[in-house]
Protein backbone atom coordinates (compact mmCIF):
# COMPACT_ATOMS: atom_id res chain seq x y z
CA UNK A 1 0.00 0.00 0.00
CA UNK A 2 1.36 3.39 -0.94
CA UNK A 3 0.79 5.90 1.84
CA UNK A 4 0.20 9.53 1.15
CA UNK A 5 3.26 11.72 1.49
CA UNK A 6 2.91 14.59 3.94
CA UNK A 7 0.64 12.96 6.50
CA UNK A 8 1.57 11.09 9.66
CA UNK A 9 -0.02 7.68 10.04
CA UNK A 10 0.40 4.87 12.53
CA UNK A 11 3.73 3.13 12.27
CA UNK A 12 5.62 6.21 11.10
CA UNK A 13 8.89 7.03 12.78
CA UNK A 14 9.44 10.58 13.96
CA UNK A 15 13.08 11.46 14.47
CA UNK A 16 14.89 14.62 15.51
CA UNK A 17 17.90 15.71 13.47
CA UNK A 18 19.91 18.35 15.23
CA UNK A 19 20.24 20.80 16.86
CA UNK A 20 23.81 19.75 17.55
CA UNK A 21 24.60 17.45 14.63
CA UNK A 22 27.39 18.92 12.48
CA UNK A 23 25.48 18.22 9.27
CA UNK A 24 22.62 20.49 10.35
CA UNK A 25 24.82 23.54 9.82
CA UNK A 26 24.63 25.05 13.24
CA UNK A 27 21.70 25.13 15.56
CA UNK A 28 18.97 23.77 13.28
CA UNK A 29 16.46 21.28 14.63
CA UNK A 30 14.51 19.22 12.09
CA UNK A 31 11.61 16.98 13.11
CA UNK A 32 11.39 14.37 10.37
CA UNK A 33 8.49 11.97 9.81
CA UNK A 34 9.81 8.80 8.20
CA UNK A 35 8.16 5.86 6.58
CA UNK A 36 10.97 3.36 6.48
CA UNK A 37 13.71 5.48 5.00
CA UNK A 38 11.44 7.72 2.97
CA UNK A 39 10.86 11.25 4.23
CA UNK A 40 7.18 12.11 4.55
CA UNK A 41 7.47 15.47 6.24
CA UNK A 42 10.07 17.85 7.64
CA UNK A 43 9.36 20.50 10.24
CA UNK A 44 12.20 22.89 10.99
CA UNK A 45 12.11 24.03 14.63
CA UNK A 46 13.74 27.36 15.25
CA UNK A 47 14.50 29.49 18.26
CA UNK A 48 17.73 28.00 19.56
CA UNK A 49 19.82 31.10 18.95
CA UNK A 50 17.15 33.73 18.72
CA UNK A 51 18.62 37.11 19.79
CA UNK A 52 15.79 39.40 18.64
CA UNK A 53 18.16 41.45 16.55
CA UNK A 54 15.33 43.39 14.90
CA UNK A 55 14.04 44.53 18.28
CA UNK A 56 17.55 45.34 19.46
CA UNK A 57 18.13 47.56 16.41
CA UNK A 58 15.25 49.79 17.49
CA UNK A 59 17.30 51.00 20.44
CA UNK A 60 20.46 51.66 18.41
CA UNK A 61 21.21 54.70 16.32
CA UNK A 62 21.60 54.52 12.55
CA UNK A 63 25.37 54.43 12.82
CA UNK A 64 25.30 51.72 15.46
CA UNK A 65 22.76 49.23 14.08
CA UNK A 66 24.83 48.34 11.01
CA UNK A 67 27.36 46.31 12.98
CA UNK A 68 24.60 44.08 14.40
CA UNK A 69 23.70 42.75 10.95
CA UNK A 70 27.14 41.18 10.52
CA UNK A 71 26.18 38.88 13.37
CA UNK A 72 23.28 37.48 11.34
CA UNK A 73 24.73 36.12 8.13
CA UNK A 74 28.27 36.01 9.41
CA UNK A 75 29.62 34.51 6.18
CA UNK A 76 28.52 37.46 4.07
CA UNK A 77 28.72 40.07 6.81
CA UNK A 78 30.03 42.69 4.47
CA UNK A 79 27.10 42.45 2.07
CA UNK A 80 24.59 42.69 4.93
CA UNK A 81 26.30 45.86 6.13
CA UNK A 82 26.15 47.18 2.59
CA UNK A 83 22.36 46.75 2.53
CA UNK A 84 21.93 48.65 5.80
CA UNK A 85 24.28 51.43 4.72
CA UNK A 86 22.36 51.74 1.44
CA UNK A 87 19.06 52.01 3.30
CA UNK A 88 20.31 54.79 5.56
CA UNK A 89 21.85 56.59 2.57
CA UNK A 90 18.55 56.31 0.72
CA UNK A 91 16.71 57.92 3.60
CA UNK A 92 19.29 60.63 4.21
CA UNK A 93 20.02 61.12 0.48
CA UNK A 94 23.76 60.93 1.04
CA UNK A 95 25.96 60.91 -2.06
CA UNK A 96 28.61 58.20 -1.78
CA UNK A 97 32.05 59.05 -3.24
CA UNK A 98 33.14 57.03 -6.29
CA UNK A 99 36.09 55.51 -4.45
CA UNK A 100 33.86 54.22 -1.66
CA UNK A 101 31.48 52.62 -4.19
CA UNK A 102 34.33 50.71 -5.83
CA UNK A 103 35.77 49.62 -2.48
CA UNK A 104 32.34 48.38 -1.41
CA UNK A 105 31.84 46.26 -4.51
CA UNK A 106 35.37 44.84 -4.26
CA UNK A 107 34.75 43.84 -0.65
CA UNK A 108 31.31 42.41 -1.48
CA UNK A 109 32.69 40.16 -4.16
CA UNK A 110 35.61 39.00 -2.01
CA UNK A 111 33.08 38.14 0.69
CA UNK A 112 30.95 36.25 -1.81
CA UNK A 113 33.92 34.15 -2.87
CA UNK A 114 34.86 33.48 0.76
CA UNK A 115 31.30 32.43 1.56
CA UNK A 116 31.05 30.09 -1.43
CA UNK A 117 34.47 28.64 -0.54
CA UNK A 118 33.29 27.70 2.91
CA UNK A 119 30.04 26.34 1.51
CA UNK A 120 31.95 24.20 -0.99
CA UNK A 121 34.14 22.69 1.71
CA UNK A 122 31.30 22.11 4.16
CA UNK A 123 29.08 20.68 1.44
CA UNK A 124 31.73 18.17 0.36
CA UNK A 125 32.27 17.25 4.01
CA UNK A 126 28.55 16.62 4.46
CA UNK A 127 28.79 14.09 1.66
CA UNK A 128 31.76 12.40 3.29
CA UNK A 129 34.77 13.97 1.54
CA UNK A 130 37.23 15.55 3.94
CA UNK A 131 40.04 16.84 1.68
CA UNK A 132 37.97 19.59 -0.04
CA UNK A 133 37.28 21.15 3.34
CA UNK A 134 40.96 21.93 3.82
CA UNK A 135 41.44 23.01 0.24
CA UNK A 136 38.54 25.46 0.53
CA UNK A 137 39.86 26.91 3.77
CA UNK A 138 43.29 27.43 2.23
CA UNK A 139 41.90 29.84 -0.38
CA UNK A 140 39.49 31.42 2.08
CA UNK A 141 42.42 32.18 4.34
CA UNK A 142 43.91 34.41 1.63
CA UNK A 143 40.71 36.47 1.54
CA UNK A 144 40.54 36.61 5.32
CA UNK A 145 44.04 38.03 5.43
CA UNK A 146 43.13 40.75 2.95
CA UNK A 147 40.08 41.58 5.08
CA UNK A 148 42.10 41.59 8.27
CA UNK A 149 44.58 44.06 6.82
CA UNK A 150 42.02 46.54 5.54
CA UNK A 151 39.00 46.13 7.81
CA UNK A 152 40.74 44.91 10.95
CA UNK A 153 38.71 41.75 11.42
CA UNK A 154 38.31 38.44 9.71
CA UNK A 155 34.61 37.67 9.99
CA UNK A 156 32.56 40.54 11.42
CA UNK A 157 34.24 43.41 9.66
CA UNK A 158 31.96 46.41 10.34
CA UNK A 159 33.66 48.31 7.55
CA UNK A 160 30.66 50.05 5.99
CA UNK A 161 29.39 53.31 7.44
CA UNK A 162 26.60 55.51 6.05
CA UNK A 163 28.28 57.54 3.31
CA UNK A 164 31.16 55.22 2.49
CA UNK A 165 33.62 53.00 4.29
CA UNK A 166 35.30 53.39 7.67
CA UNK A 167 38.96 53.43 6.66
CA UNK A 168 40.83 53.75 3.40
CA UNK A 169 42.25 50.67 1.70
CA UNK A 170 45.48 49.24 3.03
CA UNK A 171 48.47 50.10 0.77
CA UNK A 172 49.02 46.37 0.14
CA UNK A 173 45.42 45.74 -0.86
CA UNK A 174 45.79 45.88 -4.64
CA UNK A 175 48.90 43.71 -4.72
CA UNK A 176 47.38 41.09 -2.44
CA UNK A 177 44.11 40.91 -4.38
CA UNK A 178 46.01 40.50 -7.67
CA UNK A 179 48.00 37.67 -6.12
CA UNK A 180 44.77 36.12 -4.93
CA UNK A 181 43.20 36.26 -8.41
CA UNK A 182 46.14 34.35 -9.88
CA UNK A 183 46.02 31.79 -7.06
CA UNK A 184 42.27 31.35 -7.23
CA UNK A 185 42.09 30.83 -10.98
CA UNK A 186 44.51 27.95 -10.63
CA UNK A 187 42.70 26.43 -7.67
CA UNK A 188 39.15 26.56 -9.01
CA UNK A 189 40.11 24.04 -11.69
CA UNK A 190 41.33 21.76 -8.94
CA UNK A 191 37.88 21.92 -7.37
CA UNK A 192 36.37 20.49 -10.53
CA UNK A 193 38.97 17.73 -10.60
CA UNK A 194 38.47 16.85 -6.97
CA UNK A 195 34.70 17.08 -6.58
CA UNK A 196 32.63 18.16 -9.57
CA UNK A 197 33.61 15.31 -11.88
CA UNK A 198 33.63 12.69 -9.16
CA UNK A 199 31.19 9.86 -9.83
CA UNK A 200 30.16 9.38 -6.20
CA UNK A 201 29.47 13.07 -5.85
CA UNK A 202 27.46 13.27 -9.08
CA UNK A 203 25.32 10.26 -8.19
CA UNK A 204 24.50 11.81 -4.83
CA UNK A 205 23.62 15.21 -6.30
CA UNK A 206 21.90 14.73 -9.64
CA UNK A 207 18.12 14.55 -9.41
CA UNK A 208 18.21 15.08 -5.62
CA UNK A 209 16.11 17.81 -4.07
CA UNK A 210 14.33 18.88 -7.22
CA UNK A 211 12.28 22.06 -7.04
CA UNK A 212 10.38 23.44 -10.03
CA UNK A 213 10.66 27.14 -10.99
CA UNK A 214 7.02 27.76 -10.02
CA UNK A 215 7.43 26.17 -6.59
CA UNK A 216 10.72 27.96 -5.97
CA UNK A 217 9.03 31.30 -6.66
CA UNK A 218 6.04 30.35 -4.52
CA UNK A 219 8.27 29.53 -1.56
CA UNK A 220 10.09 32.84 -1.91
CA UNK A 221 13.47 31.29 -2.61
CA UNK A 222 16.19 33.56 -3.91
CA UNK A 223 19.82 33.47 -4.91
CA UNK A 224 21.42 30.23 -6.10
CA UNK A 225 18.39 28.16 -5.03
CA UNK A 226 16.02 30.02 -7.33
CA UNK A 227 18.57 30.47 -10.11
CA UNK A 228 19.28 26.73 -10.01
CA UNK A 229 15.70 26.26 -11.20
CA UNK A 230 16.29 28.61 -14.12
CA UNK A 231 14.60 31.74 -12.78
CA UNK A 232 16.47 34.99 -13.31
CA UNK A 233 16.59 36.76 -9.94
CA UNK A 234 20.05 38.26 -9.38
CA UNK A 235 19.41 41.55 -7.57
CA UNK A 236 22.69 42.89 -8.93
CA UNK A 237 21.22 42.59 -12.44
CA UNK A 238 17.52 43.35 -12.03
CA UNK A 239 17.72 46.11 -9.40
CA UNK A 240 21.34 47.29 -9.67
CA UNK A 241 22.71 49.04 -6.61
CA UNK A 242 26.05 50.77 -6.16
CA UNK A 243 28.07 50.51 -9.37
CA UNK A 244 26.83 47.05 -10.34
CA UNK A 245 24.89 48.55 -13.25
CA UNK A 246 28.13 49.61 -14.97
CA UNK A 247 29.93 46.30 -14.52
CA UNK A 248 30.31 43.54 -17.04
CA UNK A 249 29.33 40.16 -15.60
CA UNK A 250 26.88 37.36 -16.29
CA UNK A 251 23.96 36.26 -14.22
CA UNK A 252 24.59 32.56 -13.64
CA UNK A 253 21.61 30.33 -14.47
CA UNK A 254 21.08 26.57 -14.44
CA UNK A 255 17.86 24.85 -15.43
CA UNK A 256 18.00 21.40 -13.82
CA UNK A 257 16.59 22.57 -10.45
CA UNK A 258 18.35 19.81 -8.50
CA UNK A 259 21.20 19.86 -6.00
CA UNK A 260 23.82 19.59 -8.73
CA UNK A 261 22.44 22.67 -10.48
CA UNK A 262 22.68 24.67 -7.25
CA UNK A 263 26.23 23.39 -6.82
CA UNK A 264 27.21 24.48 -10.33
CA UNK A 265 25.63 27.91 -9.81
CA UNK A 266 27.91 28.65 -6.89
CA UNK A 267 31.03 27.34 -8.62
CA UNK A 268 30.30 29.46 -11.69
CA UNK A 269 29.34 32.46 -9.57
CA UNK A 270 32.80 32.45 -7.97
CA UNK A 271 34.30 32.84 -11.45
CA UNK A 272 31.99 35.77 -12.16
CA UNK A 273 33.02 37.43 -8.89
CA UNK A 274 36.65 37.12 -9.93
CA UNK A 275 35.68 38.76 -13.23
CA UNK A 276 34.15 41.72 -11.36
CA UNK A 277 37.22 42.07 -9.13
CA UNK A 278 39.51 41.99 -12.19
CA UNK A 279 37.56 44.84 -13.78
CA UNK A 280 37.80 47.03 -10.69
CA UNK A 281 41.13 46.31 -9.07
CA UNK A 282 43.18 48.45 -11.48
CA UNK A 283 40.55 51.20 -11.70
CA UNK A 284 40.03 52.32 -8.11
CA UNK A 285 39.36 56.08 -8.41
CA UNK A 286 41.19 58.50 -6.13
CA UNK A 287 39.29 60.71 -3.71
CA UNK A 288 37.40 60.50 -0.46
CA UNK A 289 36.49 57.14 0.99
CA UNK A 290 33.60 58.52 3.02
CA UNK A 291 31.14 61.36 2.46
CA UNK A 292 30.88 64.10 5.08
CA UNK A 293 27.84 63.40 7.25
CA UNK A 294 26.46 64.85 10.44
CA UNK A 295 27.57 63.30 13.71
CA UNK A 296 23.98 62.30 14.56
CA UNK A 297 21.98 60.88 11.68
CA UNK A 298 18.25 61.51 11.59
CA UNK A 299 16.17 59.80 8.92
CA UNK A 300 13.12 61.73 7.74
CA UNK A 301 9.70 60.34 8.55
CA UNK A 302 8.81 57.51 6.21
CA UNK A 303 9.56 53.96 5.11
CA UNK A 304 12.69 52.85 3.29
CA UNK A 305 13.57 49.52 1.72
CA UNK A 306 16.74 48.40 -0.01
CA UNK A 307 17.85 45.00 -1.20
CA UNK A 308 21.15 43.44 -2.12
CA UNK A 309 22.33 40.08 -3.37
CA UNK A 310 24.21 38.23 -0.65
CA UNK A 311 25.95 34.90 -1.16
CA UNK A 312 22.69 33.16 -0.20
CA UNK A 313 20.16 35.31 -2.02
CA UNK A 314 18.19 38.47 -1.65
CA UNK A 315 18.71 40.37 1.60
CA UNK A 316 16.40 43.28 2.27
CA UNK A 317 16.34 45.97 4.95
CA UNK A 318 13.09 47.73 5.75
CA UNK A 319 13.26 50.77 8.02
CA UNK A 320 10.27 52.66 9.36
CA UNK A 321 11.37 56.03 10.64
CA UNK A 322 9.49 58.46 12.85
CA UNK A 323 12.11 61.14 12.33
CA UNK A 324 14.20 60.35 15.40
CA UNK A 325 17.79 59.25 15.84
CA UNK A 326 16.81 55.58 16.16
CA UNK A 327 14.61 53.56 13.78
CA UNK A 328 11.00 53.08 14.82
CA UNK A 329 10.89 49.57 13.36
CA UNK A 330 13.34 47.42 11.42
CA UNK A 331 12.63 44.25 9.46
CA UNK A 332 15.23 42.16 7.70
CA UNK A 333 14.31 39.97 4.78
CA UNK A 334 16.88 37.22 5.04
CA UNK A 335 17.44 34.74 2.22
CA UNK A 336 18.05 31.69 4.41
CA UNK A 337 14.61 31.79 6.01
CA UNK A 338 12.75 31.49 2.71
CA UNK A 339 15.17 28.94 1.31
CA UNK A 340 14.73 26.74 4.37
CA UNK A 341 10.95 26.81 4.01
CA UNK A 342 11.32 25.02 0.67
CA UNK A 343 13.26 22.14 2.27
CA UNK A 344 10.07 20.28 3.25
CA UNK A 345 8.80 20.47 -0.32
CA UNK A 346 12.13 19.35 -1.79
CA UNK A 347 12.68 16.47 0.58
CA UNK A 348 9.23 14.81 0.56
CA UNK A 349 9.47 11.38 -0.98
CA UNK A 350 13.26 11.17 -1.01
CA UNK A 351 15.52 9.15 1.27
CA UNK A 352 16.90 10.31 4.60
CA UNK A 353 20.49 9.95 3.34
CA UNK A 354 19.83 12.52 0.63
CA UNK A 355 18.58 15.10 3.10
CA UNK A 356 22.12 16.13 4.00
CA UNK A 357 22.94 16.79 0.36
CA UNK A 358 19.84 18.93 0.00
CA UNK A 359 20.58 20.93 3.14
CA UNK A 360 24.14 21.40 1.95
CA UNK A 361 23.08 22.94 -1.34
CA UNK A 362 20.64 25.29 0.39
CA UNK A 363 23.71 26.85 2.06
CA UNK A 364 21.97 27.51 5.36
CA UNK A 365 23.39 29.91 7.91
CA UNK A 366 21.23 29.56 10.98
CA UNK A 367 21.65 33.01 12.61
CA UNK A 368 20.40 34.38 9.30
CA UNK A 369 17.22 32.30 9.62
CA UNK A 370 16.75 32.58 13.36
CA UNK A 371 17.44 36.22 14.01
CA UNK B 1 23.17 -1.51 -25.79
CA UNK B 2 22.96 -1.98 -22.08
CA UNK B 3 26.22 -3.84 -21.69
CA UNK B 4 28.33 -1.26 -23.59
CA UNK B 5 26.85 1.60 -21.61
CA UNK B 6 27.39 -0.28 -18.38
CA UNK B 7 31.06 -0.86 -19.13
CA UNK B 8 31.45 2.78 -20.24
CA UNK B 9 29.90 3.95 -16.98
CA UNK B 10 32.22 1.80 -14.91
CA UNK B 11 35.35 3.01 -16.69
CA UNK B 12 34.15 6.62 -16.61
CA UNK B 13 33.61 6.30 -12.88
CA UNK B 14 37.04 4.80 -12.30
CA UNK B 15 38.60 7.60 -14.34
CA UNK B 16 36.84 10.30 -12.29
CA UNK B 17 38.13 8.72 -9.08
CA UNK B 18 41.66 8.56 -10.49
CA UNK B 19 41.55 12.25 -11.44
CA UNK B 20 40.62 13.18 -7.87
CA UNK B 21 43.28 10.94 -6.40
CA UNK B 22 45.89 12.46 -8.71
CA UNK B 23 45.19 15.86 -7.11
CA UNK B 24 45.53 14.36 -3.64
CA UNK B 25 48.78 12.70 -4.70
CA UNK B 26 50.10 16.03 -5.99
CA UNK B 27 49.75 17.66 -2.57
CA UNK B 28 51.17 14.56 -0.92
CA UNK B 29 54.44 15.19 -2.77
CA UNK B 30 54.38 19.03 -2.70
CA UNK B 31 54.66 19.97 0.95
CA UNK B 32 55.53 23.61 0.30
CA UNK B 33 52.08 24.41 -1.06
CA UNK B 34 50.49 23.49 2.23
CA UNK B 35 50.09 26.58 4.38
CA UNK B 36 49.41 25.38 7.89
CA UNK B 37 50.24 27.86 10.65
CA UNK B 38 51.72 26.28 13.76
CA UNK B 39 49.89 28.78 15.91
CA UNK B 40 50.90 28.35 19.54
CA UNK B 41 54.50 27.61 18.53
CA UNK B 42 54.93 30.60 16.23
CA UNK B 43 54.12 33.29 18.79
CA UNK B 44 57.55 34.92 18.41
CA UNK B 45 57.21 35.44 14.69
CA UNK B 46 53.47 36.06 14.55
CA UNK B 47 52.69 39.57 13.27
CA UNK B 48 49.15 40.86 13.47
CA UNK B 49 47.90 43.32 10.84
CA UNK B 50 48.30 46.91 12.06
CA UNK B 51 44.56 47.55 11.79
CA UNK B 52 43.57 44.38 13.62
CA UNK B 53 40.94 45.24 16.23
CA UNK B 54 41.98 43.52 19.41
CA UNK B 55 41.18 45.86 22.28
CA UNK B 56 40.74 49.58 22.92
CA UNK B 57 43.74 51.26 24.56
CA UNK B 58 44.71 54.82 25.40
CA UNK B 59 48.29 55.63 24.39
CA UNK B 60 50.32 57.68 26.92
CA UNK B 61 53.53 59.54 26.15
CA UNK B 62 56.73 59.38 28.22
CA UNK B 63 55.48 62.13 30.60
CA UNK B 64 52.41 60.02 31.46
CA UNK B 65 50.14 62.26 29.43
CA UNK B 66 47.16 61.27 27.28
CA UNK B 67 44.92 63.11 24.82
CA UNK B 68 41.48 62.39 26.34
CA UNK B 69 39.39 65.45 27.18
CA UNK B 70 36.47 63.53 28.63
CA UNK B 71 34.02 64.64 25.95
CA UNK B 72 32.13 61.26 26.12
CA UNK B 73 31.87 60.99 22.32
CA UNK B 74 33.14 57.40 22.54
CA UNK B 75 30.58 56.55 25.21
CA UNK B 76 27.77 57.86 23.00
CA UNK B 77 29.07 56.06 19.92
CA UNK B 78 29.34 52.67 21.61
CA UNK B 79 26.41 50.36 20.86
CA UNK B 80 26.91 48.09 23.90
CA UNK B 81 27.74 50.50 26.72
CA UNK B 82 31.29 49.16 26.73
CA UNK B 83 32.87 52.48 27.66
CA UNK B 84 32.03 54.57 30.70
CA UNK B 85 33.65 57.98 31.09
CA UNK B 86 33.81 59.25 34.67
CA UNK B 87 34.70 62.95 34.70
CA UNK B 88 36.02 65.28 37.38
CA UNK B 89 36.99 68.97 37.55
CA UNK B 90 40.63 70.00 37.51
CA UNK B 91 41.78 73.41 38.75
CA UNK B 92 43.97 75.08 36.13
CA UNK B 93 46.96 77.30 37.16
CA UNK B 94 44.76 80.33 36.45
CA UNK B 95 42.32 79.10 39.05
CA UNK B 96 39.63 78.06 36.57
CA UNK B 97 37.68 74.82 36.77
CA UNK B 98 38.32 72.49 33.84
CA UNK B 99 36.58 69.25 32.95
CA UNK B 100 38.89 66.22 32.81
CA UNK B 101 38.61 62.47 33.04
CA UNK B 102 38.83 60.72 36.35
CA UNK B 103 38.53 57.23 34.89
CA UNK B 104 37.78 55.82 31.48
CA UNK B 105 36.34 52.40 32.27
CA UNK B 106 36.42 49.88 29.44
CA UNK B 107 34.57 46.55 29.58
CA UNK B 108 36.44 44.21 27.26
CA UNK B 109 33.88 41.47 27.89
CA UNK B 110 31.16 43.60 26.26
CA UNK B 111 33.23 44.96 23.41
CA UNK B 112 32.46 43.78 19.87
CA UNK B 113 35.46 45.55 18.30
CA UNK B 114 33.26 47.61 15.99
CA UNK B 115 35.76 50.52 15.97
CA UNK B 116 32.97 53.14 16.27
CA UNK B 117 34.47 54.70 19.43
CA UNK B 118 37.86 55.16 17.77
CA UNK B 119 36.23 56.82 14.76
CA UNK B 120 34.09 59.04 16.97
CA UNK B 121 36.99 60.31 19.12
CA UNK B 122 37.77 63.91 18.06
CA UNK B 123 41.26 64.01 19.60
CA UNK B 124 42.50 60.48 18.65
CA UNK B 125 42.91 59.64 22.32
CA UNK B 126 41.93 55.98 21.97
CA UNK B 127 43.18 53.45 19.43
CA UNK B 128 42.76 49.75 18.73
CA UNK B 129 45.59 47.57 19.98
CA UNK B 130 46.64 44.41 18.16
CA UNK B 131 46.50 42.17 21.22
CA UNK B 132 44.53 38.96 21.28
CA UNK B 133 44.31 35.90 23.57
CA UNK B 134 42.07 37.74 26.00
CA UNK B 135 40.86 34.74 28.00
CA UNK B 136 41.17 35.03 31.78
CA UNK B 137 39.86 33.02 34.71
CA UNK B 138 37.91 35.85 36.35
CA UNK B 139 35.50 38.03 34.43
CA UNK B 140 36.30 41.10 36.53
CA UNK B 141 39.84 41.12 35.09
CA UNK B 142 38.30 42.17 31.76
CA UNK B 143 37.06 45.48 33.17
CA UNK B 144 39.93 47.89 32.62
CA UNK B 145 40.69 51.51 33.40
CA UNK B 146 42.34 52.91 30.30
CA UNK B 147 44.02 56.03 31.74
CA UNK B 148 47.08 55.32 33.84
CA UNK B 149 47.21 56.48 37.49
CA UNK B 150 48.13 60.19 37.93
CA UNK B 151 48.12 60.74 34.18
CA UNK B 152 47.40 64.21 32.81
CA UNK B 153 46.03 65.60 29.62
CA UNK B 154 48.60 66.58 27.00
CA UNK B 155 49.14 70.31 26.51
CA UNK B 156 47.36 71.90 23.60
CA UNK B 157 44.47 69.40 23.52
CA UNK B 158 41.14 71.09 24.07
Amino acid sequence: MVEEIGTTTEGDLIINVGPQHPATHGVLHLVITLNGETIKKIEPHLGYIHRSIEKMCESLTYRQFIYVTSRMDYLSAHINNHACALCVEKGMQIEVPARAEVIRVLMDELTRIASHELWWGAMAMDLGAFTPFFHAFREREAINEIMEETCGARLTMNYMVPGGVMQDLHPDFQRKVKEFIILFKRKIDEYDELVTGNIIFQNRMKGIGYISPEDAIAYGCSGPVLRGSGVSCDVRKIYPYGIYGQLNFEEVLETAGDSFARYMIRIREMKQSIRIIEQLIDNIPEGDFVAKTKAVLKLPKGEFYTRVETARGEFGVYIVSEGGTTPYRIKFRSPGFSNLSALDHMARGSKLGDLVAMMGTLDLVIPDIDR
Amino acid sequence: MFITNYIKDVFGALKSLAVGLKRTGYYFTHHKEIITEQYPDNRDTLVMADRFKGEVVMPHNENNEHKCTGCTACELACPNATIKVITKFDITPEGKKKKAIDKLVYHLELCTMCNLCVVACPSDAIVMAQTFEHSVYDRSELTKVLNKPDSKIMEGIE
